[in-house]
């Protein structure tokens, strides 16, 4: 077992962890808020995908790529902002309700672009100046992976500085930890509600896009995130940004750094193990959110 | 935080999991034609995931049987279809194959895709005494009297593609591919070929059905340094694969992948500039070049439009029709198990294949090519077995003892 392929394996991690955080993210943020668990979220990545074919088509050549990831971030922000205004707040009386109705519009989703761009996938071709990698000694880091990476920590950097620094922020901090008051005080929940559900799904599309650059673009292509997206939210305790970034490198490492001794397949199965166990210690997750909004029914 | 939260966020994350399967759409069957034709089953899936491969052996099933009852049909008899939808589901596989012989009363079924589908229609065939006509490459290892296996056997694909590296001077060779029945058994038999002649197996990987993330794969790829990569990754998968290994600065020119789920279609629908230069071992190719091919091809375009593109699995589906009604004609009769007899002795035939023929072990004598993968998506010819290659479902080499005799 030579270093390099070890400290690859680490890199790995972080690069698995930095997809995590893209699909992850927009769960947590509206678990978060409205307890709304949107099933749909999966199929917001693939829109995200479809955008990078369609924009791509339109605008070839290098820069067809950032443009993508624009429209994706807007066009999937407002999807976000049409399903949360159309169906997700006429349902937030009942939360679990929330659960079907958008797990209805994961399917419609999924057959629709069947439909429209057939089940074969469509194919996205990372551009030139994302071939090729940067080696430092006997390691080997492919760019696509790398600007994926940079693509996670802007976000995360701008979703901090979002929430900390401009006033919608301190809206959407004030209603996440007492609903009721911040109404009471004035506060546009309503608006607050869907700003931040339509940032999810932006984000989601913006992760739809960079999982275009390594992998199919397929009507299916949400549902193979999905489920890792779920255990992330979980295991960095339901609705904190801090805990879902710290989930996403729990888990991206866990998986990159256990398949040194197994294959993947194996490293999934130890992988679901580790976070009941871990669950099993720390029920709340990695970070304990404190909020009225999740405090007991 | 309160325990409903989490239940609530773990019953989706379990709903996530969850599929509804298709349930059997009922009317879906097209029985044609009047008293006094002779029915058959075609049963693919025409919905679900395998949809996209099925659909087209579908179609020149029916080709087959469009061209034989425009040319008369056999014993004097039309050929009706009866043509059901599989669902990409083995459950239902087995019951709309029972559908087809009990209720429909066909004198023989052409489908089936993947083993499992294989698998699950195999006790309906044996217990109603029928006949399944079954197209595609798999992983041998089964005999059964009632299903004609005209795809090729492990010794016919496999092993050739082997045969075809030693020649090549490869000593070190990666195994890949998706975590299910075809790629364990295939690789099972590579490992005991690759122990037997002395050379290095480097590694053996295996990515869930579906799976997208390689970077752990490929680390080890890298490490292990191997010579070529023999890869029975299924479906989505490869796209993922080849585009990461690209990324990795492992394009088929650096380290050569042969696969042996990628033909003519999935090239095209991967975007042919992803699988450049790669390797395919199957026992057709498009560009094949005899009489009988471009005539196949030909009608099939004409039929189902100019871009079509033909693969080995239509090709076999196609044949399988051309050979039943050589061994119908020769027995006399429809009965199943005439039909096979006669199917087993008949001499080799000519088909967009070549000439090829059944032998007693159910199987089809047939030559083994090796592809390379071009940028319109088609495979140049680069290699083929001396001579067309007796089948074998057990490699003697990897199940010592075991034979089929029917």
């Amino acid at each position: 077992m030579d270093t390099a392929f070890l400290t690859g394996q680490l890199f790995n991690g972080f690069s698995v962890a930095s997809l995590y955080i893209l699909a992850a993210l927009g769960l947590a943020l509206s678990f978060g808020l409205m307890r709304v668990i949107n099933m749909a979220h999966g199929e917001i990545l693939m829109l995200g995908s479809y955008i990078a074919y369609l924009t791509m088509l339109v605008v070839p050549g290098p820069a067809g790529i950032l443009v993508a990831m624009v429209m994706a971030f807007l066009g999937a922000g407002l999807f976000g902002a049409v399903l949360e205004t159309g169906l997700v707040s006429k349902l937030t009386a009942r939360p679990l309700d929330t659960l079907l109705a958008t797990w209805g519009v994961s399917l419609i989703m999924q057959q629709g672009a069947r439909d429209l761009f057939g089940a074969t996938g469509v194919s996205v071709q990372a551009p030139a100046w994302l071939d090729g990698g940067i080696t430092l000694g006997s390691l080997d880091l492919p760019m696509t992976r790398l600007f994926i990476l940079l693509v996670a920590i802007l976000v995360l950097l701008g979703m901090a500085a979002i929430l900390r620094f401009t006033r919608i922020g301190l809206l959407v901090r004030a209603v996440n930890q007492d609903r009721p008051t911040a109404a009471a005080m004035g506060v546009n929940v309503r608006l607050v509600d869907c700003f931040v559900f339509s940032l999810g799904a932006g984000v989601a599309g913006l992760g739809g896009v960079v999982l275009a650059l390594l992998g199919p673009v397929t009507p299916n292509v949400g549902q193979s995130y999905i489920v890792t997206a779920f255990l992330v939210v979980i295991l960095g305790g339901l609705g904190s940004i801090l805990g879902t970034t710290y989930a996403a490198l729990m888990i991206g490492l866990f998986m990159a750094l256990s398949q040194i001794v197994v294959d993947v397949s194996f490293a999934q199965v130890l992988t679901l193990v580790f976070v009941i166990i871990f669950l099993q210690f720390r029920p709340q997750g990695v970070i304990a959110v404190k909020s009225r909004a999740l405090d007991g029914e | 935080m309160s325990l409903m939260n989490k239940r609530a966020f773990l019953a989706a994350a379990l709903a996530c999991t969850a599929r509804i399967s298709a349930c059997s759409k009922g009317g879906e069957g097209t029985a044609a034609g009047g008293e006094g034709d002779i029915k058959v089953g075609i049963l693919h899936s025409l919905s679900g995931t395998m949809a996209i491969s099925e659909v087209t052996v579908k179609n020149s099933t029916q080709l087959a049987i469009d061209e034989i009852n425009a040319a008369g049909g056999v014993l004097g008899k039309k050929i009706a279809p009866v043509i059901e939808d599989g669902a990409s589901d083995p459950a239902i596989f087995a019951q709309k194959a029972s559908k087809l012989i009990e209720s429909d009363k066909v004198a023989t079924v052409f489908g089936g895709w993947t083993s499992s589908s294989r698998k699950a229609m195999l006790p309906v065939f044996e217990k109603t005494g029928n006949l399944l006509w079954y197209p595609v490459q798999f992983e041998g290892n089964e005999c059964s009297p009632n299903i004609m296996y005209s795809g090729a056997q492990p010794n016919q694909q496999i092993l050739p593609a082997y045969d075809w590296g030693k020649q090549q001077g490869f000593k070190k060779f990666f195994l890949v591919g998706s975590d299910y029945v075809f790629p364990r058994t295939a690789n099972l038999i590579l490992k005991t070929h690759i122990a037997k002649d002395g050379l290095t197996l480097s590694g053996e990987e295996y990515q869930p059905m579906g799976g997208t993330e390689f970077s752990g794969v490929i680390g080890k790829i890298k490490a292990a340094k191997p010579d070529v990569i023999y890869s029975t990754l299924n479906g989505d998968s490869n796209v993922a694969f080849f585009k990461q290994m690209a990324a990795a600065g492992l394009t088929s020119k650096v380290l050569p992948v042969m696969s042996f789920s990628i033909g003519e279609q999935e090239a095209m629908s991967m975007g042919p500039t992803l699988v450049q230069d790669g390797y395919a071992g199957w026992n057709y190719f498009q560009s094949l070049d005899n009489p009988e091919n471009k005539k196949f091809i030909e009608a099939y375009k004409a039929k189902f439009g100019a871009d079509a593109v033909i693969t080995d699995p239509m090709v076999h589906g196609y044949v399988d029709v051309d050979i039943w009604k050589a061994a119908v004609e020769k027995a006399g009769s429809t009965d199943p198990a005439k039909v096979r007899a006669a199917a087993v002795t008949l001499d080799a035939i000519p088909t967009p294949l070549g000439a090829v023929k059944f032998i007693a072990n159910n199987s089809l004598v047939q030559t083994g090519y090796i592809g390379q993968s071009m940028p319109d998506g088609q495979f140049k010819i680069i290699w083929n077995s001396p001579t067309a290659i007796d089948p074998d479902p057990y490699d003697p080499v990897t199940f010592p003892g075991k034979t089929c005799k029917i």
